[in-house]
């Protein structure tokens, strides 16, 4: 009886997160226009469209590849800036971990209206290059890639670096194979985060991007203004497709890390 | 010896020069154009013209609203949620956890079209109740946001101290109020943060609930459409000034390591 309670609470919590999604998966399999009306047949026909229609496909696959080439630039940039702040002096150091918290903090729409104005009116390079937009995701992924490293260099153990050196490894062997190795799980959490947070960006890709270009973000939000009821249903089956990977990868990551587990 | 120590600490160079370019100087730049004009002269128009129109200021304090009565509302749902699942008896926890955190993963724009379609059938006309629908759309894009730092802290939390208080006489609440609660501050402040700033800015889900939205963030997006660099950048500065009165008063709580948005992985 003692139980009832926070189970009946979770699962509260878990319909208001997930019911809308649900929901919207369910009627992505059907020819309805619109949630709540009343549905005539099942059908594929929103999935056809969105892997037939060109303009999607390339939308998702630009997304993609915007996401990768940010997230790598951001995980260099930010894991090469944690290892050296850690090795700097107090003053360096300080300085680099408040410049680091500046993104993180600002309100992403501030963040992309800054870059924008510096880059764009300022400076007045040209959207179409991508230059602003993969900057612009830098500034914002690359300080979480800093904040997701700097715990590992912390707890790291100086000796072993100080022993390869001993041993006769050069310092950037040292550094190369002795102190990168320790980072991974940081530079791996980093460079998911990295994805996710590029994925997710609206505000420094609207200010940024080139006017052909679109991410999933910036198209979505377009696609409700536009009134193509055929491109808003495929949008339906796109977000249940993007539920059904998601869930795909937690639940792998979740047993692998268990048979990791049992192995040890 | 030395050699080895200017290689390892020449490593930041790359990474301090872009903070320097691409963080700060976009920073000074704002500052710039929000006090000159277009011909780029000083002038404390922008300033004056925010502060004296009813509109604009009106604005200020909508968001303000929308943004505390969100914090609120999240901090409500999220905190028993997160007790719950760092405190309760569950099997298989991190499991659970995965389940609240799992939304953040699927794109903001389409977990609010489902959102949308979904109020729409409840309620018909969305527009009728702009506040109300603010607050469940900004609620139901940062709810994870704050369950996840309140997680964090809650699971850390010693359990030896809260046998500690019922060994010597406090009842389940006290304990709750005079230990659980104080020790989950850096938690609540992280979670905070994480949620007050983007529910004050994030336009784009109003703007998708219901195409017209009062709150600062579309403050910057008009004059943005406008080509208004100047006004647009005194937005921005009076946004950063918040940014920097939220975080200073909330530094002295929060512990570095759940600090702010940094705690999602």
């Amino acid at each position: 009886m003692k139980k009832v309670l926070p189970v009946f609470w979770l699962c509260l919590v878990l319909a208001f997160i997930y019911l809308p999604i649900l929901i919207l998966a369910v009627y992505s399999f059907t020819d309805a226009t619109m949630v709540g009306t009343e549905v005539s047949g099942l059908t594929f026909q929103n999935y056809i469209n969105l892997f037939a229609n060109e303009e999607l496909r390339d939308m998702i696959v630009g997304t993609f590849v915007l996401a990768i080439v940010v997230s790598c630039i951001a995980t260099v940039l930010g894991t090469l800036g944690a290892i050296g702040a850690h090795y700097s002096k107090r003053l360096p150091k300080t300085l680099i971990n408040g410049a680091n918290e500046i993104p993180v903090v600002n309100a992403d729409i501030v963040t992309a209206f800054s870059v924008c104005v510096l880059l764009i009116i300022l400076l007045g390079i040209n959207k179409d290059t991508f230059v602003p937009l993969v900057i612009g995701q830098v500034v914002l992924c690359a300080p979480f890639v800093f904040l997701a490293v700097k715990p590992k260099l912390t707890q790291m153990d100086n000796s072993l670096y100080e022993a390869a050196l001993d041993l006769g490894a050069t310092p950037s062997q040292a550094l190369w194979k002795v102190v990168l190795p320790q980072l991974i799980p940081g530079i791996v959490s980093g460079f998911m985060l990295s994805f996710t947070l590029s994925l997710d960006d609206y505000f420094i890709t609207t200010y940024t991007k080139p006017s052909s270009f679109d991410t999933i973000s910036t198209y979505v939000f377009n696609a409700t203004k536009g009134s193509q009821t055929e491109i808003k249903t495929a949008l339906w089956a796109l977000s249940t497709v993007i539920f059904l990977v998601v869930v795909a990868a937690v639940i792998v990551t979740n047993v692998v890390s268990r048979r990791h587990k049992e192995e040890r | 010896m030395k050699a080895i120590t200017l290689n390892r600490k020449h490593l930041c160079i790359p990474y301090a020069a872009f903070l320097i370019l691409f963080v700060i100087l976009p920073l000074l730049v704002v500052l710039y154009y929000a006090f000159t004009n277009a011909t780029g002269e000083f002038t404390l128009e922008n300033f004056i013209s925010f502060f004296s129109n009813t509109n604009t200021i009106g604005t200020l304090f909508y968001s303000l609203a929308l943004g505390i009565v969100t914090t609120v509302c999240c901090l409500l749902i999220a905190y028993p949620t997160a007790y719950l699942l760092a405190r309760g008896k569950f099997k298989k926890r991190s499991v659970l956890l995965m389940l609240f955190v799992t939304p953040m993963w699927i794109n903001f724009t389409l977990r609010i079209t489902a959102l949308k379609e979904i109020l729409s059938l409840i309620e018909g006309n969305i527009a009728q109740y702009p506040f109300l629908n603010s607050v469940i759309g900004m609620t139901y894009d940062f709810l994870p946001f704050m369950i996840l730092p309140l997680y964090t802290c809650l699971l850390k939390l010693d359990t030896s101290l809260l046998e500690a208080a019922s060994d010597l006489g406090a009842d389940k609440a006290t304990v709750f109020l005079k230990v659980t609660l104080p020790l989950s501050v850096p938690g609540i402040v992280s979670g905070v943060t994480m949620v007050l700033l983007p529910s004050m800015t994030n336009y784009v889900v109003l703007d998708m609930l219901y195409n017209s939205t009062y709150i600062m963030g579309s403050l910057i997006g008009s004059y943005f459409s406008a080509y208004d660099w100047h006004n647009g950048s005194m937005i921005a500065l009076i946004l950063l000034v918040i940014i920097f009165l939220i975080t200073l008063a909330t530094n002295r709580f929060s512990d570095d390591e759940s600090s702010s948005r940094g705690a999602i992985l």
